[in-house]
């Protein structure tokens, strides 16, 4: 899946920026004109279009909904409907609030007056605007606190004795899974008290990898592939690793037990970088991962409209149909390795050790 | 740069901050409003299980060793079955023989008696039968005695006559 990724990236990166960048500087009409040249149909473009963020949620044709642009300039704090961003043919308009903004390549961005963009002056937007991704995340939290309390309440309900019914024996199963294949062989005793955060953690990767296969509205966003959702949760892995690593965890990190002296200033550098590596791979994984699977699933309903054919759709749509339920399991998988990965980090932070001959992977 | 082209792999500060604020209250609600009753009930349920079948356990061991009981008993009450059998058998056998040796003696004695008693008769009706023979001979001679006087030929016909007579008794 990396490797597939890493040359869709590769393959992606130089056409865009033979392509994506010129309309910058051309008109609209320039654009299509062009588009209708190659043949209609812009495939990088289409798919980047689906994996990257968005400031309204389309829903079909030309419906979509606006949702709310928070950005923050040195002229302060400024709100506005992403609505006014675009005109009714979905078109990238400029927007006069604080300065004159404008959605170029789904960033907002400060135009100056002859139609380019002010780059020194778009610089200073800050956007924490509530994009697609940002309503998916909050849809999601919505998810998981109304499955997980009834869950809860099913259990204060039918009592601790009775076997469990309904959607509890479905999330059951993956609790015990969570603790037993993950929690305990890595946490040993001191399990339970990092349960909570490896729990929240897989359901929270799984639902976003389960509702980005969705292809219309509740799912659709490409949230668990955006590397700064992925980033924001290996940075707690990072942090609580780093807040409850023992003694012995920082010992083997800069002063590395059992080895020549010169050998332990030669790993010190190492081992360090290694901290910061761990929640880095923990990032580039996981939305490697669920990214390359949407590319892999646009790129395949991309084929019909590249060989211009609907019999091309016997080809594609059994494909797509192939790759979706691997990605069903890749989901799961991600999940899974995201939450055992950093169950095995925190292990490794809180462990005594007792034996200083046993080496530490940096990675 | 590749970083520095591709927007895909460049974080997004808003979604860094909101997906970090959404997964502290996600961590947190769920953490107080669904993790700590799930899992406390999750590991009570664990332990009642295994107090079942710990005490499952200690009831089979209860069976199997009432069994084993039971059966120890079961061949004990058998074996003191065939030694109260082979104890009657011998009683019996015994009462039997005892029986027998008593009926022998007893017709032993029986047949003793008999004998004495014919053996009495035999010898009372010997004497009896002495007694009249002797009579008879007293009578015949004392006949014969008063004919002979009288006639000689006459006489020996009466013998005849009187010894024709003793073969008829």
């Amino acid at each position: 899946m990396v490797a597939v990724f890493s040359l869709f990236i590769c393959f992606y990166s130089n056409a865009s920026f033979s392509q994506d960048h010129e309309p910058n500087h051309g008109t609209g009409a320039q654009n299509e004109a062009k588009h209708g040249e190659e043949g209609d149909f812009d495939v990088t473009g289409f798919i980047l279009d689906h994996v990257r963020d968005h400031h309204s949620w389309h829903l079909w044709g030309h419906t979509s909904i606006p949702l709310p642009v928070i950005i923050k300039t040195d002229k302060g704090f400024e709100t506005f409907s992403s609505a006014k961003l675009s005109n009714e043919h979905h078109e990238p308009v400029i927007y006069n609030g604080n300065y004159p903004y404008k959605l170029v390549e789904g960033k907002i961005r400060i135009m100056n007056a002859d139609g380019t963009v002010d780059e020194e002056a778009s610089k200073k937007v800050f956007d924490i605007s509530i994009t697609k991704n940002v309503v998916s995340l909050f849809l999601t939290v919505i998810l998981l606190i109304l499955i997980f309390t009834s869950v809860a309440n099913a259990y204060k309900k039918r009592g601790v004795k009775s076997a469990p019914k309904g959607f509890q024996s479905f999330i059951e199963p993956i609790i015990l899974f969570v603790r037993d294949e993950v929690a305990k062989p890595y946490l040993g005793h001191q399990y339970a008290r990092y349960m909570p955060f490896l729990l929240t953690i897989f359901f929270f990767i799984w639902i976003n990898n389960l509702l980005g296969l969705v292809p219309f509205f509740p799912g659709g966003a490409n949230l668990s592939g955006n590397i700064a959702f992925t980033l924001a949760l290996a940075l707690f892995t990072f942090v609580i690793v780093n807040v409850n690593g023992k003694k012995d965890y920082w010992k083997h990190i800069f002063w590395m037990p059992g080895l020549p002296t010169l050998m332990k200033i030669f790993l010190m550098p190492i081992e360090l970088l290694g901290v910061f590596i761990k929640p880095i791979s923990l990032t580039i994984r996981l939305f490697a991962n669920i990214t390359a699977g949407h590319i892999l699933v646009m790129s395949l309903i991309s084929l019909i409209f590249i060989f211009k054919s609907v019999a091309a759709s016997a080809m594609a749509v059994p494909f797509t149909v192939f790759i979706s339920v691997i990605e069903l399991l890749v989901g799961f998988l991600q999940a899974f390795i995201f939450a055992m990965l950093s169950a095995l980090y925190i292990g490794m932070a809180i462990e005594e050790h007792h034996d200083h001959h046993e080496d530490i992977p940096v990675i | 740069m590749l970083l520095e082209i591709n927007p895909l792999v460049l974080p997004d500060p808003g979604l860094l901050i909101w997906s970090t604020l959404a997964f502290l209250i996600l961590l947190f609600v769920l953490g107080k409003f669904a993790w700590k009753p799930i899992m406390k009930a999750i590991g009570e349920r664990e332990k009642g299980i295994n107090e079942a079948i710990a005490s499952a356990e200690k009831i089979k061991a209860e069976m199997a060793q009432l069994q084993s009981d039971n059966e120890k008993l079961l061949v004990q009450a058998r074996e003191e079955r065939a030694q109260i059998l082979n104890e009657a058998k011998a009683i019996k056998d015994k009462i039997i023989a005892e029986a027998k040796e008593q009926a022998k003696t007893e017709a032993a004695k029986i047949m003793a008696e008999t004998q004495q008693a014919i053996e009495n008769q035999k010898m009372a009706a010997v004497v009896d039968l002495k007694n009249q023979v002797g009579n008879l001979v007293i009578e015949v001679s004392e006949k014969v005695l008063r004919r002979e006087l009288l006639n000689k030929a006459q006489q020996e016909t009466y013998i005849k006559e009187l010894a024709n007579d003793i073969k008829l008794n």
